[in-house]
């Protein structure tokens, strides 16, 4: 059987691990909708109270029963309906799901786009003051936390120069694309930053090794320019890394920026599944989960296959 | 080539930030009015919701038979005119003749009378029914006249239907099942569209019997953080803002072409101790307790200083000094006197439970309360909550103590007979109960007399301090911010943003 048929067997089986831990998990958590609703005031509820609410949001029968019937639905496409938004889980997700792709889009082109110019820049500089500084700048931008980055880019905008992306109402990219795009950028800047420095790192180290292989030198002696040596040949095989981590990096982002996406007010996926939780809407919470996790399903194949292309040694399959 | 293609790169984000910066957000249109809040309504059935943002939202679009003002005396709402009965069994309202629901057609006594029939239905699981329940019948001799008889004299009654948790919903809607589905109320501005925790798009009620709203509408923005909050008015994206954090709050008047709106709320900040486990059983240790908290201490530690010390009756009118209940000066010799009294001189340990966030200063004050607490040898272990397990907890009575910001009502009794009373709800919760706050709570909802039901509820203040179930802490403000050009907003105690009917844009 073929690589790919196999890993998409494994896909419902996975699909369904998730369906049971995210199904029982968020109904262990203490607090119900009722509590989440009411607050306090749910003390004055009387039984015959607490039973209509119960059958209203679902949660009356017994967790076995629901996590049934939720399952013969999620197998018919309906992921159950949100009690928050009154709306089927899949249709608000859908609807969120274009700007936490077009966010983890940017950020990742944004990472690429410093971080790998960089980390060659900078692995082809060794050990000098120029490579020092790329290192110093990777590591500061690794450890300063997102929401940190998102809040002084903010403060400074808006305190220094009275100005500040659209807050609150989001433009789709297709209906006004300047007006979309002057609300992702910093956004995107904001999660990119951690990301490009994580990738300068990855890619500086895999330049390193790459750069002392025996091909490298013959390539250099054999009077090849330093630069073509460096992009042409060295760069591809230095990409394997950087392509496992942006896979994964991806993945994660798939699965919403909550920092970010509260901090800019976006309705993305993460201020969802947040949400979801908070209010306890469970048929949100799952069905955002179930959503996510197909999402790094892809992402992850996706990757692997990506793999063959960028250096074609590699047999998916064979053990290798 | 490398150095070529960071150039363009470059380049590329350069040109991409200029492009934000022309996309940037051109100033409101003059009509309507841009807000921002960062906790969204929850939910559109006035009867069933309770959260503080729910409420905000709700009561622009419905209203109840009356309301209160910023002084919370009882105002007209849908209904004119009221009376009592001098026994207070029968309270009679004739309803305002222009009142009107938003799809024009007139709010009628039978609306009234399904409106609190569907409260009082326990199917409908209005966690307010618990204020009604001495309704015993509701006649509507005419279409302007609503009747209700009691069971028993509830002098409360009248303002605890000052509420939007009793508002007046169309009988048709009711009938229909769409309450909460669709909002139609006949307040003053209409709700249009409404996308959970992201927006909500209001518009003048033009047939508001309440008078003309000058603004177009109101745009709402849910920006859950309040530091961007504060960059939006800064920016002018936004005319008007719910603040929460007082820490926010202090940064509003830096801001010249801000104001901010500073009212004192009924809630108030206490620390709940569990009277029902040891060693908080013993009197004298939760006399102890509350001898060694510097009340003024946790507010100006934990919430800057925004806010005033006070006693359990925080609603103007019930206030008394706070300086001259139990033990509200710091006394530690009185208090490590009081614990070897009990046997425990050397102290105890027990967890305080406090939710994230809830409120902004929830954690602080824990911690302020944790070291204050020390100085008599009881080790605090803190322990924050999500928001909703430290509700379950609570509700549970599952805790040695806990801090709280709970309600205010602006009369004692629906404010306090949930904990107070032998009978109350939240009995659970208050895990103390006396016959003398029994039988004050009972003598204060009967009577009629405003100067004996205050001389009633100053005793059972009295009383409350000093048996220390709780050690009530202090209330803060409610915040709003604004820009200047918008005018006319009366904030008031209950938090309400019913003023933003008023209010122009200049």
């Amino acid at each position: 059987m073929s690589y790919l048929a196999r890993r998409l067997l494994t896909f419902p089986l996975v699909m369904l691990g998730v369906s049971i831990l995210v199904f029982f998990a968020i109904r262990m958590v203490p607090g119900d909708a009722i509590t989440a609703m009411l607050g306090t005031e749910a003390g004055l509820l009387t039984p015959a109270q607490r039973a209509a609410l119960a059958a209203y949001f679902g949660i009356d029968k017994p967790i076995l029963v629901q996590y049934w019937s939720w399952l013969l639905g999620v197998l018919q496409g309906d992921l159950g309906i949100s009690v928050i938004h009154g709306k089927p889980a899949l249709a608000i997700i859908l609807e969120r799901f274009p700007l936490t792709l077009q966010l983890a889009l940017m950020s990742m082109c944004v990472a690429l786009l410093v971080g790998l110019p960089a980390g060659v820049f900078a692995a082809t500089r060794n050990e000098k003051m120029s490579d020092l500084a790329v290192r110093i700048f990777a590591m500061i931008g690794q450890s300063t936390p997102n929401f940190v980055v998102g809040l002084l880019i903010i403060y400074a905008l808006s305190a220094g120069f009275g100005i500040l992306p659209t807050m609150g109402e989001f433009t789709p990219l297709f209906t006004d694309p300047l007006r979309n795009l002057g609300q992702m950028i910093l956004p995107a800047i904001t999660l990119g930053f951690a990301f490009a420095a994580s990738v300068t790192r990855i890619s500086r180290s895999a330049m390193l090794d790459v750069l002392s292989d025996d091909y490298v030198r013959t390539a250099r002696s054999k009077g090849v320019p330093k630069r073509s040596v460096i992009w042409r040949h060295a760069l591809p095989n230095a990409l394997i890394p950087v392509v496992t981590l942006s896979g994964v990096e991806f993945g994660y982002l798939l699965g919403g920026a909550v920092l970010v996406e509260q901090i800019y007010a976006l309705p993305g996926l993460g201020r969802l599944v947040l949400e979801a939780i908070l209010q306890r809407d469970y048929a949100l919470v799952q069905g955002c989960v179930l959503f996510i996790a197909f999402n790094f399903l892809v992402v992850n194949l996706l990757v692997d296959l990506l793999y063959v292309t960028l250096d074609p040694r590699i047999r998916l399959g064979e053990g290798n | 080539m490398g150095r070529h293609l960071s150039t363009k790169l470059l380049s590329g984000l350069a040109l991409a930030v200029a492009i934000g910066a022309t996309a940037i957000a051109s100033p409101a249109s003059a009509a309507s009015l841009k807000m921002a809040w960062k906790q969204d309504a929850t939910g559109l059935d006035p009867h069933k919701q309770t959260a503080f943002s729910s409420i905000r939202l709700l009561e622009l679009i419905y209203e109840p038979l009356v309301r209160f003002d910023k002084d919370l005396q009882i105002v007209p709402a849908v209904a004119a005119s009221w009376e009592f009965t001098p026994d207070a069994k029968q309270l009679t309202f004739k309803l305002n003749p222009n009142a009107k629901f938003q799809d024009g057609k007139p709010v009628t006594a039978a609306d009234v009378k399904a409106s609190f029939e569907r409260v009082l239905d326990e199917k409908t699981a209005a966690a307010a029914r618990a204020n009604y329940l001495s309704i015993a019948s509701i006649e509507t001799p005419d279409d302007k006249t609503v009747v209700f008889k009691l069971s028993q004299p509830d002098v409360p009654l009248l303002a605890a239907m000052a509420s939007i948790n009793a508002a007046i919903v169309p009988a048709a809607e009711i009938a229909a099942g769409t309450i909460g589905t669709k909002a139609l109320g006949s307040g003053p501005f209409k709700l249009d569209k409404w996308e959970p925790n992201s927006k909500e798009t209001l518009s003048a009620n033009k047939d508001w019997a309440g008078g003309k709203v000058a603004v177009d509408g109101i745009d709402i923005s849910v920006l859950p953080d309040e530091t961007a909050i504060l960059a939006a008015l800064r920016t002018k994206q936004v005319d008007f803002a719910l603040i929460n954090d007082p820490l926010v709050a202090t940064l509003v008047p830096k801001e010249p072409s801000l104001q901010l709106n500073r009212m004192p709320v009924l809630a108030y900040h206490v620390l709940q101790l569990n009277a029902s486990r040891k060693p908080m059983d013993n009197l004298a240790v939760r006399q102890a307790i509350s001898c060694a908290v510097d009340r003024q201490d946790v507010l100006d530690t934990a919430s800057v200083g925004e806010g005033k010390v006070t006693g359990p009756l925080t609603m103007p009118g019930y206030t008394s000094d706070a300086s001259t209940l139990f033990c509200y000066k710091k006394d530690i010799a009185k208090a490590k006197k009081l614990m070897a009294d009990a046997g425990f001189g050397s102290g105890f340990s027990a967890t305080v439970i406090a939710a994230n966030g809830e409120p902004a200063t929830a954690a602080a004050e824990a911690q302020v309360l944790q070291s204050q607490l020390a100085e008599i040898g009881v080790k605090l272990n803190i322990k924050m909550m999500e928001l909703n397990v430290y509700v379950d907890t609570w509700l549970k009575g599952d805790f040695d103590m806990a801090v709280a910001l709970n309600g205010g009502r602006a009369d004692p009794y629906p404010m306090y007979n949930r904990y107070w009373t032998k009978t109350g709800n939240l009995q659970k919760v208050a895990n103390y109960i006396d016959d003398t706050l029994d039988s004050l709570m009972q003598k204060g909802r009967v009577e009629t007399d405003p100067a004996k039901r205050k001389a009633i509820f100053a005793d059972f203040e009295k009383h409350l301090v000093e048996v220390s179930p709780w050690v009530w802490l202090y209330t803060s403000y409610s915040y709003t911010a604004q820009q200047k050009n918008v005018q006319g907003f009366v904030p008031t105690p209950e938090g309400s943003l019913f003023g933003l009917s008023k209010v122009t844009l200049q």
